[in-house]
């Protein structure tokens, strides 16, 4: 099952130390400059860029060549294609600036805990508040969130052996109600307890 | 006083809906893929998406999805295959991701209007919606975001979206029929 911590390794690097909210404006800015150079230097150089910072961040190459594998082949089509349609220099262009991309983005996420990023975006809303944004139950959502995830892969393991013992696990009417129900069941629990609490209010 | 703390209920209600569902979403796209018609296995992101809309209605059910996005781009590998992260919007799919809150406000605004009438009408005209929200919505602004990432023609592009498209139509379907079911079971989530 897929591992809920996610694809942060923790680690002492100098990009596992910049603070969330900076590092995600880095990668914006670094999104932004990939946008407005043109031309396959400008690709290969961005590649490079990204290549040595998985190596900063003591990103396991094999591990990340796993993760990028769908990629990697969507990135051989498409330099086929761009080769043929256009020549080489465009198709060169769009996969280095495609792989540079992602891969720094991926740095991202192997230097920045989750937890880290979603307090970085709840305290990025905060001027927000005049407008009627109230930062406080985003970040209440985002716990409530990450609670109920556990709890619904389980409900949705057991739907399925039951189905399963009725002989109607290619029923996906038999898979997905008792699911949907006992999630909405679940739902109106959390805000019973949230507001027995007095929290989530106003 | 009474009004008071039914809105007060009603307001942690909602927050509490909302959260689930973008958990329910997270699990319909991390789950392995259920082996659905002629054994054909297909994810169920997209359900989980067009069930917050046609559920919650189009303004929760949007903001349902958009905390699936937010939790997933913050690194939770809640995404198909296990991804996570920004990685998602730099690459071929990122349109996709920009139209799901969308496809659910559409089919959300469709099923709000439909919700007291019968579960024939109910199931049609939100499979219906979400049909339609398949193809333009999702379709388009699934193509405008392969034309950016990997610099393609919009008929290219288009070539690549929309052998996808009668999948997502059934998940639209399947969708429609669990959510007359759950709205039968909890009728006050109709009530808005």
């Amino acid at each position: 099952m897929t591992d809920l911590l996610g694809a942060y390794r923790p680690g002492r690097s100098v990009l596992h130390r910049i603070p969330a909210g900076p590092k995600l404006g880095l990668l914006a800015t670094y999104g932004a400059i990939a946008v407005a150079l043109h031309g396959p230097a400008s690709a290969v150089v961005l590649l490079v860029v990204s290549l040595a910072l998985t190596l900063v961040a003591g990103m396991p190459v094999r591990r990340t060549l796993r993760q990028v594998r769908g990629l990697l082949v969507l990135a051989v089509v498409v330099a086929a294609f761009q080769t043929w349609q256009r020549g080489w220099p465009v198709a060169v262009h769009v996969v280095g600036d495609l792989l540079a991309l992602v891969l720094a983005a991926l740095v991202f996420t192997a230097t920045t805990p989750v937890d880290d990023v979603l307090t970085a975006v709840e305290r990025g809303l905060r001027p927000f508040r005049r407008l009627g944004v109230r930062p406080e139950r985003v970040a209440l959502a985002f716990s409530l969130v990450l609670r109920a995830i556990p709890g619904i892969l389980e409900t949705a393991r057991e739907t399925r052996a039951a189905a399963k013992a009725r002989g109607l696990e290619r029923s996906p009417r038999a898979l997905l109600v008792p699911l949907a129900v006992r999630t909405v069941g679940r739902a109106y629990e959390t805000g019973d307890a949230l507001a027995a609490r007095g929290l989530g209010d106003d | 006083m009474s009004t008071v703390s039914a809105r007060r209920t009603s307001s942690t209600t909602d927050l509490a809906l909302v959260a689930t569902f973008a958990a329910l979403i997270a699990v319909c796209a991390i789950l392995p893929a259920i082996n659905g018609v002629a054994n054909v296995p297909f994810t169920l992101q997209m359900f989980g998406v067009f069930l917050a809309g046609s559920v919650l209605g189009a303004r929760r059910g949007f903001l349902a999805v958009v905390l699936y996005l937010v939790v997933g781009t913050a690194g939770l590998p809640v995404f198909t295959q296990g991804s996570a992260g920004p990685a998602v919007w730099a690459g071929a799919t990122g349109g996709y991701l920009l139209a799901f809150p969308l496809a659910a406000a559409l089919v959300g605004f469709v099923a709000t209007r439909v919700a007291r009438r019968s579960p024939a009408v109910f199931v049609g005209a939100v499979s219906l919606a979400a049909a339609v929200a398949t193809v333009a919505v999702v379709g388009t602004l699934g193509t405008l975001g392969m034309m950016r990432a990997l610099d393609v023609s919009a008929s290219v592009a288009w070539g690549f979206a929309t052998p996808f498209f009668v999948a997502d139509v059934v998940k639209g379907v399947l969708a429609a029929v669990v959510a007359a079911s759950v709205l039968r079971a909890f009728p006050q989530l109709a009530r808005r």
